[in-house]
């Protein structure tokens, strides 16, 4: 079946079963490896993108509950310069292994759209959903706060 | 310091490359190691500095990384004294090549420890030859010459010129010995012990293809792999014409395994699609007749009743005894009994296992995300029949490692498909192939026995350790040192040991023995701390204080490494080093805690670093407990090579010891409970302590390595402070058996 979306701002037709998880659309057939796969269940948050804005797990997502949409991957994150959260990732040094990150960054930035100053209780409800089996979560909170330019918890 | 860095005899070479650049290597030749056990070897070049004419350095980083962070701290090792600006330096990943490099693996700590010199030198040596080349050029003597941020300098005519324009002269002189280089006094250093950002860095908050799931060649197939649910079964048949008639599937067809090793090529049905997505949804209908062998019959719970059985006997042998600890026991103004345990973990790094091979005309090239490349090599040649010459593996970032993918079995599996098919394939796991076909952390039993005296001191200790092998031998990662503090500073002190047989496949997870051991000895200890009426920090001094039993003089030929991977022998001094500087940053025992609140304090050796933690904890009525925070002290010698990533490296401990503490794999039916991250969850963020901090503590040793060693203290820490909060002693983990979540 044929699909229309639009992925970091281009309009793109996908024939693929309906039943496909966007993970695998966006993995496979877009060839855009940055949204990852975790676990497959929507429980650990790795394939986190945006469906029209919304923080979105691909993997339990149909291509056709996504039709006609927008859709932006962690590859369309940044403009023509990075994104503030991508700069203060890479300041904060927030990664070890990297694998979440790419998860962790748009569940942040769908937050920084809706709470542009998030206070740490409502960090914690929007980043609850993203795993980092490494244990960046101090780090995390940091560049967020970093990039919102608002002030943390004191430590 | 690893007795092999320090022993091998080191020399370079250096070769000229296109454009007028250079390339240097450090070969070395393990002649003197072991008293001569082995002969002068083929030279085997270590690592690689590329200089190109536009004084752009290339620096090949030979380990895998894993999150740990080699690829960006090895790399300024050989930065710092080859003087060059960091920001002037691109790194490399290696390919598996044992030809060219030694030790390209990661686990145990040791990328740290074996690096340090070597790495330090090929930076020195080469840039000693550009100095050479410069004072050849302007015909100075090298003596008037320094370096700074990669150009050779004359002070004296005030000129200067780039590395890069040295490059072609010096790629024509002959490399000096490297036992002669001099390094920098470490004052000097520009690069090492600065905060360093993660080479890697853009490339991840971009999303640009890393890990190995994202490596993708042309006319690639993706493979799915089942095996058997109960560990070690074997598929006998399945429904393969059905699968074969799935939308996208290629080839579906039963892998016999070979041999009878759970981390070699097990037996299991392999679907090849298109695309990975018609691969899985063909599995879904897939219907295998199973031969579960005889571990179905084996589970948690009987593994737990086995071994009280078994502490209810004469233990099957003995791992040490010093004096007469029966006698002391009678001697004892308080004696202490526990029953202690730990369960099965998984590793469930985030990137579930996967592996791309390519096979074609008898040879073999493969795209792994693993720890050990030199194993999977040894694995995939001997399991396929093939010879290493014809086998190629290159290695690519890892989304998380913790001991996983030191195992190769997935390596091995997609090398055996594709030399099945002959087309570029990759073998990608779901998240329930990687947590029910894990190399667990075995699960361990400890029953206890100690006695104080009435002066309040630790006079006898026994501990029947119950775990699983057979005969003299333990399971993977299921054993235990004769050394494991307090062993050596009791006086009466026993461990014996008995083992059960396990077909539950075991391996090493982060800090492997202890993170397990730590619980209980510093639990226990905790315990001793209060049945003797003492403060738990100035318990754990008195222990210290106690002058400890010599250790025996090592054998002719023999290395003077006792501890059997855990690094120099227990030095109480650099301990109580750390332990004093914990109890200082937390302020220990002086702090009004509200109520709900208490703390604890733990400390372990493992790995060659010493830390102690103290956690601050609360629990509430329905046992909802918060770590609020946690102080972590550390000695890892004289240097800390980048303190950015130290400093992520012992929170990632802290955190991941969390995840310890609440999680397990229970083993029922021979096979994993657990099949998700709702059965198994990591720490989440609102559950993560809001203040990890973390202090180091500089000693005149050789630095040693940062993945580990932090983690261990975390969990008795915490057990600790839930004691001083509810009096209840946390004996057996996870701490959701005892009825405690995370708030």
């Amino acid at each position: 079946m044929a699909f229309n979306l639009t992925v970091n701002g281009k309009a793109v037709t996908v024939d693929v079963p309906a039943d496909m998880p966007l993970l695998w659309v966006i993995r496979e057939v877009l060839n855009l490896p940055g949204t990852k796969f975790g676990c497959g269940m929507s429980l650990c948050g790795a394939c986190t993108v945006h469906v029209n804005g919304t923080a979105t797990r691909s993997c339990v997502t149909t291509i056709a509950e996504v039709n006609g949409k927008q859709i932006t991957t962690i590859e369309g994150l940044a403009g023509s310069t990075l994104h503030p959260l991508q700069k203060a990732w890479m300041d904060v040094d927030v990664a070890q292994c990297g694998y979440c990150q790419a998860g962790q960054l748009m569940s942040a930035a769908a937050l920084l759209k809706q709470h542009p100053n998030p206070t740490d209780a409502q960090i914690d409800e929007a980043m609850d959903g993203n795993i980092c089996r490494c244990g960046t979560y101090l780090r995390i909170r940091e560049a967020i706060h970093q990039a919102a330019g608002s002030k943390g918890r004191a430590s | 310091m690893s007795a092999k860095s320090i022993n091998r005899r080191t020399f370079l070479q250096v070769t000229a490359i296109g454009g007028g650049g250079m390339l240097i290597g450090l070969y070395l030749r393990p002649s003197l190691f072991g008293q001569g056990q082995q002969p002068a070897v083929i030279p085997v070049p270590n690592s690689f500095i590329r200089i190109s004419p536009d004084g752009i350095v290339t620096i090949i980083s030979k380990n895998p990384e894993i999150g740990q962070g080699v690829k960006t701290s090895l790399p300024m090792m050989i930065a710092d004294e080859l003087d060059v600006d960091w920001k002037d330096v691109r790194v490399e990943q290696a390919n598996y090549d044992a030809t060219k490099y030694s030790n390209q693996s990661a686990g145990g700590s040791t990328a740290t420890p074996q690096a340090w010199n070597p790495m330090r030198k090929v930076g020195a040596a080469a840039r000693a030859m550009l100095i050479t080349a410069a004072a050849q050029t302007w015909h100075v003597p090298e003596g008037e010459l320094t370096t700074s941020a990669g150009k050779v300098i004359h002070q004296k005519t005030k000129r200067s010129i780039g590395y890069g324009k040295l490059a072609s002269v010096a790629a024509t002189l002959t490399p000096p010995d490297p036992e002669k280089v001099s390094l920098k006094d470490p004052k000097d250093y520009k690069i090492i012990g600065t905060p360093q950002h993660g080479v890697d860095n853009l490339t991840i908050v971009t999303g640009k293809p890393l890990y190995g799931i994202d490596f993708t060649v042309p006319g690639m197939l993706w493979a799915t792999f089942e095996k058997c649910p109960v560990f070690g079964g074997k598929a006998i048949s399945a429904n393969l014409d059905a699968i074969k008639a799935m939308p996208g599937v290629r080839h579906a067809f039963v892998i016999d395994g070979v041999g009878t090793e759970l981390n070699g090529l097990l037996s299991g049905v392999a679907i090849v699609a298109d695309r990975w997505w018609q691969a899985k949804s063909a599995r879904e209908k897939l219907q295998v007749k199973w031969d579960e062998g005889t571990t179905a019959s084996q589970a948690s719970l009987g593994f737990a009743q086995q071994a009280e059985a078994l502490a209810k006997e004469k233990p099957q042998r003995s791992l040490r005894t010093d004096g007469d600890v029966s006698a002391a026991f009678n001697n004892a103004a308080k004696v202490v009994e526990a029953a202690y345990s730990y369960p099965f973990l998984p590793h469930a790094p985030l990137e579930p296992q996967n592996c791309t091979a390519h096979f074609k005309d008898g040879k073999l090239e493969i795209w792994a995300p693993t720890q050990t490349p030199a194993a999977a090599m040894n694995l995939v040649t001997r399991t396929l029949g093939l010879d290493q010459k014809d086998v190629t593996i290159h290695l690519l970032r890892t989304g998380g490692g913790f001991g996983r993918r030191l195992n190769n079995d997935y390596v091995v599996e997609a090398a055996a498909i594709a030399k099945q098919i002959g087309v570029p394939v990759k073998l990608l796991w779901t998240r329930q192939d990687d947590m029910t076909h894990d190399f667990y952390r075995p699960a361990g039993f400890h029953f206890l026995k100690a006695g104080v005296g009435a002066d309040g001191k630790l006079i006898a200790w026994r501990d029947h350790f119950v775990s699983f092998g057979a005969g003299e031998r333990f399971n993977p990662s299921a054993g235990m040192n004769a050394t494991e503090f307090p062993s050596r500073f009791v006086p009466n002190f026993a461990i014996d040991v008995s083992v059960m047989p396990s077909g539950v496949p075991t391996g090493a997870l982060r800090a492997p023995g202890s993170n397990g051991i730590a619980f209980v000895m510093q639990s226990f200890i905790d315990e001793l701390a209060h049945a003797a009426g003492k403060d738990p920090v100035e318990f754990r001094y008195s222990i210290l204080d106690t002058p400890p039993i010599p250790l025996p003089a090592p054998s002719p030929g023999q290395s003077p490494r006792p501890t059997g991977g855990l690094g120099a022998p227990f030095n109480a001094k650099r301990m109580r080093g750390v332990l004093e500087l914990v109890a200082a940053k937390s302020n220990w025992g002086k702090r009004n805690l509200p109520k709900g609140t208490g703390e604890g304090v733990a400390f372990h050796f493992s790995h060659s670093g010493y830390f102690a933690e103290v956690a601050e904890v609360s629990v509430d009525a329905s046992n909802k407990l918060r770590v609020n925070k946690v102080w972590v002290a550390g000695d890892v010698g004289s240097q800390i090579v980048n303190p950015l990533n130290a400093v992520n490296q012992m929170q990632g401990s802290v955190i991941e010891g969390m995840t310890h503490l609440m999680g397990e794999i229970n083993v029922k039916n021979g096979r994993a409970v657990e099949q998700n991250f709702d059965d198994f969850t990591p720490l989440r963020h609102s559950e993560a302590p809001t203040a990890i901090e973390v202090h180091f503590l500089t000693t005149d040793f050789p630095p040693t390595g940062l993945g580990e060693p932090a983690l261990p203290p975390l969990l008795p820490a915490v057990a600790n402070a839930i004691f001083a909060v509810t009096e209840k002693r946390i004996r057996s983990l996870p701490l959701s058996k005892h009825g405690f979540s995370w708030a």
